[in-house]
Protein backbone atom coordinates (compact mmCIF):
# COMPACT_ATOMS: atom_id res chain seq x y z
CA UNK A 1 0.00 0.00 0.00
CA UNK A 2 1.10 3.52 -0.57
CA UNK A 3 0.57 6.64 -2.61
CA UNK A 4 2.60 9.21 -4.50
CA UNK A 5 4.39 6.62 -6.63
CA UNK A 6 4.26 8.83 -9.67
CA UNK A 7 5.76 11.92 -8.01
CA UNK A 8 9.29 11.19 -9.26
CA UNK A 9 8.08 10.68 -12.81
CA UNK A 10 5.93 13.81 -12.66
CA UNK A 11 8.88 15.97 -11.53
CA UNK A 12 11.02 14.51 -14.31
CA UNK A 13 8.34 15.33 -16.85
CA UNK A 14 8.20 18.90 -15.56
CA UNK A 15 11.81 19.58 -16.51
CA UNK A 16 11.92 17.45 -19.67
CA UNK A 17 11.09 18.93 -23.03
CA UNK A 18 7.58 18.23 -24.28
CA UNK A 19 6.86 14.81 -25.81
CA UNK A 20 4.68 16.36 -28.50
CA UNK A 21 5.58 18.74 -31.31
CA UNK A 22 4.06 22.08 -32.25
CA UNK A 23 2.76 20.95 -35.63
CA UNK A 24 2.60 22.63 -38.19
CA UNK A 25 5.25 25.10 -36.93
CA UNK A 26 7.62 22.20 -36.35
CA UNK A 27 7.73 19.86 -39.32
CA UNK A 28 6.97 16.20 -38.57
CA UNK A 29 9.79 13.70 -38.87
CA UNK A 30 9.31 10.55 -40.89
CA UNK A 31 11.29 7.36 -40.79
CA UNK A 32 12.82 5.85 -43.90
CA UNK A 33 10.08 3.22 -43.93
CA UNK A 34 7.05 5.45 -43.32
CA UNK A 35 4.29 4.73 -45.80
CA UNK A 36 3.50 8.22 -46.98
CA UNK A 37 2.38 8.26 -50.58
CA UNK A 38 2.96 6.47 -53.87
CA UNK A 39 5.09 8.26 -56.42
CA UNK A 40 5.33 7.20 -60.06
CA UNK A 41 8.33 7.83 -62.24
CA UNK A 42 6.31 8.26 -65.40
CA UNK A 43 9.38 8.38 -67.67
CA UNK A 44 10.18 4.70 -67.07
CA UNK A 45 6.55 3.60 -66.82
CA UNK A 46 5.44 1.52 -69.82
CA UNK A 47 1.71 1.88 -68.98
CA UNK A 48 1.30 -1.88 -68.74
CA UNK A 49 -1.53 -1.62 -66.21
CA UNK A 50 -0.26 -4.32 -63.84
CA UNK A 51 -0.39 -1.92 -60.90
CA UNK A 52 -4.02 -1.17 -61.72
CA UNK A 53 -4.86 -4.88 -61.67
CA UNK A 54 -3.06 -5.55 -58.41
CA UNK A 55 -4.40 -2.63 -56.41
CA UNK A 56 -6.93 -4.01 -53.89
CA UNK A 57 -8.78 -0.71 -53.59
CA UNK A 58 -8.86 0.16 -57.31
CA UNK A 59 -6.98 3.37 -56.58
CA UNK A 60 -4.88 3.36 -59.77
CA UNK A 61 -6.14 3.88 -63.32
CA UNK A 62 -3.81 3.50 -66.27
CA UNK A 63 -4.94 4.93 -69.59
CA UNK A 64 -2.75 3.69 -72.39
CA UNK A 65 -4.21 5.69 -75.35
CA UNK A 66 -3.94 8.95 -73.39
CA UNK A 67 -0.62 7.91 -71.83
CA UNK A 68 -1.74 8.85 -68.32
CA UNK A 69 -1.32 7.26 -64.92
CA UNK A 70 -3.89 8.30 -62.31
CA UNK A 71 -4.05 7.65 -58.59
CA UNK A 72 -6.82 8.36 -56.15
CA UNK A 73 -4.83 9.06 -53.01
CA UNK A 74 -7.96 8.93 -50.85
CA UNK A 75 -8.55 5.32 -51.84
CA UNK A 76 -4.95 4.18 -51.52
CA UNK A 77 -4.26 2.19 -48.36
CA UNK A 78 -0.46 2.18 -48.74
CA UNK A 79 -0.27 -1.57 -49.06
CA UNK A 80 2.79 -1.79 -51.32
CA UNK A 81 1.08 -4.24 -53.72
CA UNK A 82 1.62 -1.98 -56.74
CA UNK A 83 5.21 -1.19 -55.80
CA UNK A 84 6.02 -4.89 -55.67
CA UNK A 85 4.14 -5.74 -58.84
CA UNK A 86 5.54 -3.05 -61.14
CA UNK A 87 7.85 -4.72 -63.69
CA UNK A 88 9.78 -1.50 -64.33
CA UNK A 89 10.18 -0.60 -60.61
CA UNK A 90 9.00 2.89 -61.39
CA UNK A 91 6.63 3.06 -58.40
CA UNK A 92 8.00 4.06 -55.04
CA UNK A 93 6.63 4.66 -51.54
CA UNK A 94 7.69 8.10 -50.35
CA UNK A 95 7.84 8.70 -46.59
CA UNK A 96 5.93 11.99 -46.42
CA UNK A 97 2.16 12.17 -46.26
CA UNK A 98 0.16 14.16 -48.76
CA UNK A 99 -1.63 17.27 -47.53
CA UNK A 100 -5.14 17.11 -46.16
CA UNK A 101 -7.74 18.42 -48.56
CA UNK A 102 -11.34 19.56 -48.46
CA UNK A 103 -12.28 17.71 -51.61
CA UNK A 104 -11.63 14.22 -52.91
CA UNK A 105 -9.41 14.49 -55.92
CA UNK A 106 -7.16 12.33 -58.05
CA UNK A 107 -3.66 12.96 -59.27
CA UNK A 108 -3.01 12.35 -62.95
CA UNK A 109 0.45 12.13 -64.42
CA UNK A 110 0.86 12.30 -68.19
CA UNK A 111 3.77 10.87 -70.05
CA UNK A 112 5.84 13.88 -71.18
CA UNK A 113 6.12 14.72 -74.88
CA UNK A 114 9.29 13.27 -76.30
CA UNK A 115 12.00 15.66 -77.45
CA UNK A 116 13.22 15.44 -81.05
CA UNK A 117 16.27 13.43 -80.00
CA UNK A 118 14.25 10.99 -77.92
CA UNK A 119 11.79 10.59 -80.76
CA UNK A 120 14.60 9.81 -83.18
CA UNK A 121 16.12 7.34 -80.72
CA UNK A 122 12.76 5.66 -80.25
CA UNK A 123 12.17 5.41 -83.97
CA UNK A 124 15.61 4.00 -84.51
CA UNK A 125 15.02 1.43 -81.79
CA UNK A 126 11.70 0.44 -83.31
CA UNK A 127 13.24 0.19 -86.77
CA UNK A 128 16.02 -1.98 -85.45
CA UNK A 129 13.52 -4.22 -83.71
CA UNK A 130 11.44 -4.57 -86.89
CA UNK A 131 14.57 -5.45 -88.85
CA UNK A 132 15.58 -8.01 -86.26
CA UNK A 133 12.16 -9.63 -86.41
CA UNK A 134 12.18 -9.65 -90.23
CA UNK A 135 15.64 -11.22 -90.23
CA UNK A 136 14.60 -13.92 -87.78
CA UNK A 137 11.49 -14.62 -89.83
CA UNK A 138 13.47 -14.89 -93.04
CA UNK A 139 15.92 -17.27 -91.39
CA UNK A 140 13.05 -19.39 -90.11
CA UNK A 141 11.39 -19.49 -93.54
CA UNK A 142 14.63 -20.53 -95.16
CA UNK A 143 15.03 -23.30 -92.61
CA UNK A 144 11.47 -24.48 -93.17
CA UNK A 145 11.85 -24.63 -96.97
CA UNK A 146 15.13 -26.52 -96.54
CA UNK A 147 13.44 -29.09 -94.33
CA UNK A 148 10.67 -29.67 -96.83
CA UNK B 1 -36.79 -2.45 -1.50
CA UNK B 2 -36.90 -0.37 -4.63
CA UNK B 3 -38.47 -1.15 -7.96
CA UNK B 4 -36.64 -2.79 -10.80
CA UNK B 5 -35.46 -0.34 -13.44
CA UNK B 6 -33.83 -1.01 -16.77
CA UNK B 7 -31.02 1.34 -17.74
CA UNK B 8 -29.68 1.26 -21.28
CA UNK B 9 -25.88 1.51 -21.25
CA UNK B 10 -23.96 2.16 -24.46
CA UNK B 11 -23.28 1.74 -27.36
CA UNK B 12 -22.11 5.33 -27.00
CA UNK B 13 -20.83 5.97 -23.54
CA UNK B 14 -17.85 8.08 -22.42
CA UNK B 15 -16.13 5.16 -20.75
CA UNK B 16 -16.69 2.57 -23.46
CA UNK B 17 -13.88 2.24 -25.97
CA UNK B 18 -16.09 0.04 -28.13
CA UNK B 19 -19.76 0.02 -29.16
CA UNK B 20 -21.34 -2.46 -26.77
CA UNK B 21 -24.90 -2.12 -25.57
CA UNK B 22 -26.06 -3.41 -22.19
CA UNK B 23 -29.54 -3.41 -20.74
CA UNK B 24 -28.90 -3.18 -17.01
CA UNK B 25 -31.70 -4.35 -14.73
CA UNK B 26 -31.15 -2.30 -11.60
CA UNK B 27 -32.57 -2.44 -8.11
CA UNK B 28 -31.22 -0.07 -5.47
CA UNK B 29 -28.06 0.72 -7.40
CA UNK B 30 -27.31 -3.00 -7.67
CA UNK B 31 -27.24 -4.69 -11.02
CA UNK B 32 -29.51 -7.73 -11.04
CA UNK B 33 -28.98 -8.68 -14.62
CA UNK B 34 -27.12 -7.43 -17.65
CA UNK B 35 -28.29 -8.26 -21.16
CA UNK B 36 -25.61 -7.58 -23.76
CA UNK B 37 -26.27 -6.68 -27.36
CA UNK B 38 -23.76 -6.29 -30.14
CA UNK B 39 -24.05 -5.68 -33.88
CA UNK B 40 -23.41 -1.98 -34.26
CA UNK B 41 -20.20 -2.16 -36.27
CA UNK B 42 -20.67 -5.27 -38.39
CA UNK B 43 -18.79 -4.88 -41.67
CA UNK B 44 -19.08 -8.31 -43.27
CA UNK B 45 -15.36 -8.79 -43.63
CA UNK B 46 -15.49 -12.60 -43.68
CA UNK B 47 -17.68 -12.47 -46.77
CA UNK B 48 -15.03 -10.47 -48.56
CA UNK B 49 -13.06 -13.68 -49.23
CA UNK B 50 -15.25 -14.04 -52.30
CA UNK B 51 -14.05 -10.67 -53.62
CA UNK B 52 -10.38 -10.57 -52.64
CA UNK B 53 -8.03 -13.40 -53.50
CA UNK B 54 -6.24 -15.28 -50.74
CA UNK B 55 -3.10 -13.15 -51.02
CA UNK B 56 -5.02 -9.87 -50.95
CA UNK B 57 -7.27 -10.93 -48.09
CA UNK B 58 -4.42 -10.60 -45.63
CA UNK B 59 -4.88 -6.83 -46.01
CA UNK B 60 -8.55 -7.20 -45.06
CA UNK B 61 -7.75 -9.57 -42.18
CA UNK B 62 -5.43 -6.96 -40.78
CA UNK B 63 -8.20 -4.41 -40.72
CA UNK B 64 -10.49 -6.56 -38.59
CA UNK B 65 -9.11 -4.91 -35.49
CA UNK B 66 -7.09 -1.77 -34.99
CA UNK B 67 -5.23 -3.01 -31.94
CA UNK B 68 -4.37 -6.62 -32.73
CA UNK B 69 -3.99 -5.85 -36.45
CA UNK B 70 -0.73 -7.73 -36.79
CA UNK B 71 -2.15 -10.69 -34.89
CA UNK B 72 -5.01 -11.11 -37.34
CA UNK B 73 -2.73 -10.97 -40.37
CA UNK B 74 -0.53 -13.55 -38.65
CA UNK B 75 -3.44 -15.81 -37.77
CA UNK B 76 -4.82 -15.62 -41.31
CA UNK B 77 -1.42 -16.31 -42.89
CA UNK B 78 -0.84 -19.30 -40.62
CA UNK B 79 -4.21 -20.73 -41.56
CA UNK B 80 -3.57 -20.37 -45.29
CA UNK B 81 -0.11 -21.87 -44.85
CA UNK B 82 -1.68 -24.87 -43.13
CA UNK B 83 -4.26 -25.06 -45.92
CA UNK B 84 -1.64 -25.04 -48.68
CA UNK B 85 1.03 -26.92 -46.69
CA UNK B 86 3.58 -24.12 -46.99
CA UNK B 87 6.65 -24.17 -44.81
CA UNK B 88 7.63 -20.76 -43.50
CA UNK B 89 11.32 -19.79 -43.27
CA UNK B 90 12.64 -19.85 -39.71
CA UNK B 91 13.68 -16.22 -39.73
CA UNK B 92 10.19 -15.16 -40.77
CA UNK B 93 8.70 -17.14 -37.88
CA UNK B 94 10.94 -15.34 -35.42
CA UNK B 95 10.19 -11.92 -36.88
CA UNK B 96 6.47 -12.66 -36.77
CA UNK B 97 6.61 -13.53 -33.08
CA UNK B 98 8.71 -10.45 -32.33
CA UNK B 99 6.14 -8.19 -33.99
CA UNK B 100 3.30 -10.08 -32.38
CA UNK B 101 4.78 -9.69 -28.91
CA UNK B 102 5.39 -6.00 -29.58
CA UNK B 103 1.69 -5.77 -30.47
CA UNK B 104 0.85 -7.42 -27.18
CA UNK B 105 2.92 -4.84 -25.31
CA UNK B 106 1.19 -2.00 -27.14
CA UNK B 107 -2.25 -3.51 -26.64
CA UNK B 108 -1.76 -4.08 -22.90
CA UNK B 109 -0.28 -0.60 -22.44
CA UNK B 110 -3.27 0.87 -24.21
CA UNK B 111 -5.59 -1.12 -21.98
CA UNK B 112 -3.76 -0.13 -18.78
CA UNK B 113 -4.08 3.48 -19.88
CA UNK B 114 -7.81 3.09 -20.52
CA UNK B 115 -8.21 1.41 -17.15
CA UNK B 116 -6.43 4.30 -15.43
CA UNK B 117 -8.69 6.68 -17.32
CA UNK B 118 -11.78 4.71 -16.26
CA UNK B 119 -11.00 5.08 -12.59
CA UNK B 120 -10.07 8.70 -13.08
CA UNK B 121 -6.28 8.64 -12.84
CA UNK B 122 -5.46 10.92 -15.78
CA UNK B 123 -1.75 11.16 -15.07
CA UNK B 124 -1.31 7.41 -15.09
CA UNK B 125 -3.29 7.20 -18.31
CA UNK B 126 -0.94 9.66 -20.01
CA UNK B 127 2.19 7.91 -18.79
CA UNK B 128 0.97 4.53 -20.08
CA UNK B 129 0.25 5.96 -23.50
CA UNK B 130 3.55 7.83 -23.54
CA UNK B 131 5.43 4.56 -23.03
CA UNK B 132 3.27 2.90 -25.66
CA UNK B 133 4.66 5.40 -28.17
CA UNK B 134 8.03 3.64 -27.91
CA UNK B 135 6.48 0.49 -29.39
CA UNK B 136 4.57 2.43 -32.05
CA UNK B 137 7.81 4.16 -33.08
CA UNK B 138 9.50 0.77 -33.39
CA UNK B 139 6.62 -0.36 -35.62
CA UNK B 140 6.97 2.70 -37.81
CA UNK B 141 10.71 2.26 -38.19
CA UNK B 142 10.54 -1.44 -38.99
CA UNK B 143 7.41 -1.67 -41.12
CA UNK B 144 6.35 1.85 -42.08
CA UNK B 145 2.99 1.73 -40.31
CA UNK B 146 2.10 2.52 -36.73
CA UNK B 147 -1.07 0.46 -36.39
CA UNK B 148 -1.70 -1.33 -39.67
CA UNK B 149 1.70 -2.84 -40.31
CA UNK B 150 1.24 -4.85 -43.53
CA UNK B 151 4.28 -6.79 -42.39
CA UNK B 152 2.97 -10.35 -42.50
CA UNK B 153 2.01 -12.19 -45.62
CA UNK B 154 1.26 -15.76 -46.63
CA UNK B 155 4.63 -17.51 -46.79
CA UNK B 156 6.66 -15.17 -44.66
CA UNK B 157 7.05 -11.52 -43.79
CA UNK B 158 7.27 -8.51 -46.06
CA UNK B 159 10.29 -6.83 -44.52
CA UNK B 160 13.36 -8.02 -42.75
CA UNK B 161 14.77 -6.36 -39.65
CA UNK B 162 18.56 -6.17 -39.60
CA UNK B 163 20.21 -7.92 -36.66
CA UNK B 164 21.78 -4.63 -35.52
CA UNK B 165 18.35 -2.98 -35.60
CA UNK B 166 16.92 -5.82 -33.52
CA UNK B 167 19.61 -5.18 -30.89
CA UNK B 168 18.64 -1.49 -30.93
CA UNK B 169 15.01 -2.43 -30.38
CA UNK B 170 15.91 -4.54 -27.37
CA UNK B 171 17.91 -1.65 -25.89
CA UNK B 172 14.95 0.69 -26.31
CA UNK B 173 12.58 -1.81 -24.74
CA UNK B 174 14.97 -2.22 -21.82
CA UNK B 175 14.91 1.52 -21.24
CA UNK B 176 11.14 1.55 -21.51
CA UNK B 177 10.77 -1.26 -19.01
CA UNK B 178 12.74 0.68 -16.38
CA UNK B 179 10.16 3.45 -16.60
CA UNK B 180 7.32 0.97 -16.91
CA UNK B 181 8.26 -0.65 -13.61
CA UNK B 182 7.48 2.64 -11.88
CA UNK B 183 3.98 2.54 -13.38
CA UNK B 184 3.70 -1.10 -12.39
CA UNK B 185 4.19 -0.07 -8.78
CA UNK B 186 1.24 2.28 -9.08
CA UNK B 187 -1.01 -0.36 -10.63
CA UNK B 188 -0.11 -3.02 -8.09
CA UNK B 189 0.55 -1.07 -4.89
CA UNK B 190 -1.24 2.29 -4.99
CA UNK B 191 -3.96 2.56 -2.39
CA UNK B 192 -6.43 4.47 -4.54
CA UNK B 193 -6.00 2.07 -7.44
CA UNK B 194 -6.50 -0.93 -5.18
CA UNK B 195 -9.62 0.56 -3.64
CA UNK B 196 -11.16 0.72 -7.13
CA UNK B 197 -10.11 -2.74 -8.28
CA UNK B 198 -9.77 -5.26 -5.47
CA UNK B 199 -12.84 -7.46 -5.22
CA UNK B 200 -14.60 -5.74 -8.12
CA UNK B 201 -16.14 -8.00 -10.77
CA UNK B 202 -15.22 -11.32 -9.20
CA UNK B 203 -15.62 -14.50 -11.20
CA UNK B 204 -14.58 -17.88 -9.82
CA UNK B 205 -12.42 -20.41 -11.63
CA UNK B 206 -15.37 -22.79 -12.14
CA UNK B 207 -17.59 -20.06 -13.55
CA UNK B 208 -14.80 -18.80 -15.79
CA UNK B 209 -14.29 -22.35 -17.05
CA UNK B 210 -17.99 -22.88 -17.67
CA UNK B 211 -18.27 -19.57 -19.52
CA UNK B 212 -15.18 -20.58 -21.56
CA UNK B 213 -13.27 -17.41 -20.71
CA UNK B 214 -9.99 -16.99 -22.52
CA UNK B 215 -6.90 -14.84 -22.36
CA UNK B 216 -5.87 -12.66 -19.43
CA UNK B 217 -9.51 -12.63 -18.27
CA UNK B 218 -9.51 -16.41 -17.84
CA UNK B 219 -5.96 -16.51 -16.51
CA UNK B 220 -6.85 -13.96 -13.82
CA UNK B 221 -9.40 -16.50 -12.54
CA UNK B 222 -6.83 -19.26 -12.47
CA UNK B 223 -7.50 -20.94 -15.84
CA UNK B 224 -4.20 -22.22 -17.14
CA UNK B 225 -4.49 -21.71 -20.83
CA UNK B 226 -2.44 -19.76 -23.27
CA UNK B 227 -1.87 -20.88 -26.86
CA UNK B 228 1.72 -19.72 -26.62
CA UNK B 229 2.55 -22.58 -24.27
CA UNK B 230 1.89 -25.14 -27.03
CA UNK B 231 4.93 -23.80 -28.84
CA UNK B 232 3.59 -23.06 -32.31
CA UNK B 233 6.05 -21.25 -34.58
CA UNK B 234 8.98 -19.58 -32.89
CA UNK B 235 7.34 -20.00 -29.46
CA UNK B 236 8.55 -23.58 -29.59
CA UNK B 237 12.15 -22.41 -29.44
CA UNK B 238 11.73 -20.55 -26.16
CA UNK B 239 13.73 -22.12 -23.35
CA UNK B 240 10.89 -21.68 -20.92
CA UNK B 241 7.39 -20.30 -20.99
CA UNK B 242 5.71 -19.64 -17.68
CA UNK B 243 2.04 -18.85 -17.56
CA UNK B 244 1.08 -15.73 -15.68
CA UNK B 245 -2.03 -16.51 -13.69
CA UNK B 246 -3.80 -15.34 -10.58
CA UNK B 247 -6.46 -16.92 -8.42
CA UNK B 248 -8.19 -13.76 -7.29
CA UNK B 249 -10.52 -13.45 -10.27
CA UNK B 250 -11.25 -9.76 -9.70
CA UNK B 251 -10.41 -6.57 -11.57
CA UNK B 252 -7.15 -6.22 -9.71
CA UNK B 253 -6.04 -9.71 -10.78
CA UNK B 254 -6.85 -8.93 -14.40
CA UNK B 255 -4.80 -5.77 -14.40
CA UNK B 256 -1.99 -7.61 -12.62
CA UNK B 257 -1.92 -10.41 -15.22
CA UNK B 258 -1.84 -7.96 -18.10
CA UNK B 259 0.70 -5.70 -16.44
CA UNK B 260 3.07 -8.62 -15.83
CA UNK B 261 2.57 -9.97 -19.35
CA UNK B 262 4.20 -6.83 -20.72
CA UNK B 263 7.42 -7.73 -18.90
CA UNK B 264 7.09 -11.33 -20.09
CA UNK B 265 6.68 -10.18 -23.69
CA UNK B 266 9.84 -8.10 -23.48
CA UNK B 267 11.68 -11.17 -22.17
CA UNK B 268 10.37 -13.27 -25.07
CA UNK B 269 11.51 -10.65 -27.58
CA UNK B 270 14.95 -10.53 -25.97
CA UNK B 271 15.36 -14.28 -26.11
CA UNK B 272 14.23 -14.50 -29.74
CA UNK B 273 16.53 -11.66 -30.79
CA UNK B 274 19.44 -13.60 -29.28
CA UNK B 275 18.47 -16.78 -31.11
CA UNK B 276 17.21 -15.47 -34.46
CA UNK B 277 18.73 -17.42 -37.36
CA UNK B 278 19.90 -15.83 -40.61
CA UNK B 279 18.35 -16.78 -43.89
CA UNK B 280 15.44 -15.97 -46.15
CA UNK B 281 12.37 -14.31 -44.71
CA UNK B 282 9.96 -14.62 -47.61
CA UNK B 283 9.15 -16.91 -50.50
CA UNK B 284 7.14 -16.87 -53.65
CA UNK B 285 3.76 -18.56 -53.31
CA UNK B 286 2.39 -20.52 -56.23
CA UNK B 287 -0.84 -22.39 -56.65
CA UNK B 288 -4.20 -22.12 -55.00
CA UNK B 289 -5.83 -23.88 -52.04
CA UNK B 290 -7.22 -27.26 -53.12
CA UNK B 291 -10.94 -27.76 -53.49
CA UNK B 292 -12.48 -29.16 -50.32
CA UNK B 293 -9.35 -28.68 -48.22
CA UNK B 294 -9.74 -26.91 -44.93
CA UNK B 295 -7.51 -25.80 -42.10
CA UNK B 296 -7.80 -24.33 -38.65
CA UNK B 297 -5.29 -22.48 -36.55
CA UNK B 298 -5.18 -20.89 -33.15
CA UNK B 299 -3.30 -17.89 -31.94
CA UNK B 300 -2.94 -16.15 -28.61
CA UNK B 301 -4.00 -12.61 -29.25
CA UNK B 302 -3.54 -9.93 -26.57
CA UNK B 303 -7.16 -10.57 -25.54
CA UNK B 304 -6.98 -14.35 -25.63
CA UNK B 305 -7.32 -17.33 -27.89
CA UNK B 306 -8.40 -16.56 -31.42
CA UNK B 307 -9.52 -19.33 -33.74
CA UNK B 308 -9.31 -19.25 -37.53
CA UNK B 309 -10.94 -21.51 -40.08
CA UNK B 310 -10.44 -21.47 -43.85
CA UNK B 311 -11.78 -23.66 -46.62
CA UNK B 312 -10.47 -23.74 -50.17
CA UNK B 313 -12.37 -24.38 -53.39
CA UNK B 314 -9.61 -24.78 -55.95
CA UNK B 315 -9.65 -21.17 -57.09
CA UNK B 316 -7.67 -18.25 -55.76
CA UNK B 317 -10.71 -17.21 -53.73
CA UNK B 318 -11.47 -19.03 -50.50
CA UNK B 319 -14.76 -20.85 -50.10
CA UNK B 320 -15.16 -19.80 -46.50
CA UNK B 321 -13.18 -17.99 -43.84
CA UNK B 322 -14.21 -17.68 -40.26
CA UNK B 323 -12.78 -16.20 -37.09
CA UNK B 324 -13.83 -16.72 -33.50
CA UNK B 325 -12.43 -13.84 -31.53
CA UNK B 326 -11.53 -13.80 -27.84
CA UNK B 327 -14.11 -11.16 -26.92
CA UNK B 328 -17.00 -13.24 -28.21
CA UNK B 329 -15.85 -15.87 -25.69
CA UNK B 330 -15.44 -13.40 -22.87
CA UNK B 331 -18.79 -11.62 -23.14
CA UNK B 332 -20.51 -14.47 -21.27
CA UNK B 333 -18.02 -14.17 -18.42
CA UNK B 334 -18.41 -10.41 -18.40
CA UNK B 335 -22.17 -10.70 -17.96
CA UNK B 336 -21.57 -12.90 -14.91
CA UNK B 337 -19.18 -10.39 -13.35
CA UNK B 338 -21.84 -7.71 -13.78
CA UNK B 339 -24.50 -9.60 -11.84
CA UNK B 340 -24.68 -8.20 -8.34
CA UNK B 341 -22.17 -5.41 -8.83
CA UNK B 342 -22.73 -1.72 -8.10
CA UNK B 343 -23.91 0.49 -10.92
CA UNK B 344 -20.78 2.62 -10.51
CA UNK B 345 -18.58 -0.41 -11.13
CA UNK B 346 -20.22 -1.39 -14.41
CA UNK B 347 -17.89 0.63 -16.67
CA UNK B 348 -14.86 -0.74 -14.88
CA UNK B 349 -16.12 -4.31 -15.12
CA UNK B 350 -16.80 -4.00 -18.80
CA UNK B 351 -13.35 -2.58 -19.30
CA UNK B 352 -11.48 -5.22 -17.34
CA UNK B 353 -12.31 -7.93 -19.88
CA UNK B 354 -10.65 -5.66 -22.49
CA UNK B 355 -13.55 -5.90 -24.93
CA UNK B 356 -12.83 -5.59 -28.62
CA UNK B 357 -16.25 -5.41 -30.20
CA UNK B 358 -15.16 -4.51 -33.71
CA UNK B 359 -13.13 -7.77 -33.80
CA UNK B 360 -16.13 -9.67 -32.53
CA UNK B 361 -18.49 -8.33 -35.15
CA UNK B 362 -16.02 -8.12 -38.04
S1 LIG C 1 3.01 -1.48 -63.24
FE1 LIG C 1 4.64 0.06 -63.38
S2 LIG C 1 5.11 0.16 -65.55
FE2 LIG C 1 3.14 -0.88 -65.40
S3 LIG C 1 1.63 0.80 -65.58
FE3 LIG C 1 2.00 0.52 -63.39
S4 LIG C 1 3.61 1.98 -62.93
FE4 LIG C 1 3.61 1.75 -65.14
S1 LIG D 1 -0.22 1.09 -52.30
FE1 LIG D 1 -1.84 -0.48 -52.48
S2 LIG D 1 -3.74 0.70 -52.35
FE2 LIG D 1 -2.12 2.18 -52.79
S3 LIG D 1 -2.14 2.37 -54.99
FE3 LIG D 1 -0.61 0.80 -54.50
S4 LIG D 1 -1.74 -1.14 -54.60
FE4 LIG D 1 -3.27 0.51 -54.53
Amino acid sequence: MGSFHLTKMSFKNLVKKPATKMYPVVAPTYTKMTKGHIACDIKTCILCGICEKRCPTYAITVNKPDETWTINRFACIQCYSCVRACPKTCLDMKPDYTKAATEMSTVTIKKPELTAEEKAAKEAAEKEKAERIAKAKAAKDAKDTKAT
Amino acid sequence: MGNKTVIPFGPQHPVLPEPLHLDLVIEDEKVLEAIPQIGFVHRGLEKLVSKKDYMQFVLVAERICGICAFGHSLGYSETIEALMKIEVPKRAEYLRVIWHELSRIHSHMLWLGLLADAFGYENLFMQCWRLREVVLDIFEETTGGRVILTACNVGGVEQDIENSELKGIVERLDKMIVEYKQLLKVFLKDRSVKSRLVGVGYISKEDAFKAACVGPFGRASGLEEDIRMFGFGAYGDLADFKLITSNDGDGYARSEVRALEIIQSVDIIKELVDKIPDGPYNQKIKGTPEAGSYAVSRLEQPRGECYYFAKGNGTKFLERFRIRTPTSQNVAGMVQTLQGCDLADVPLNVLTIDPCISCTER
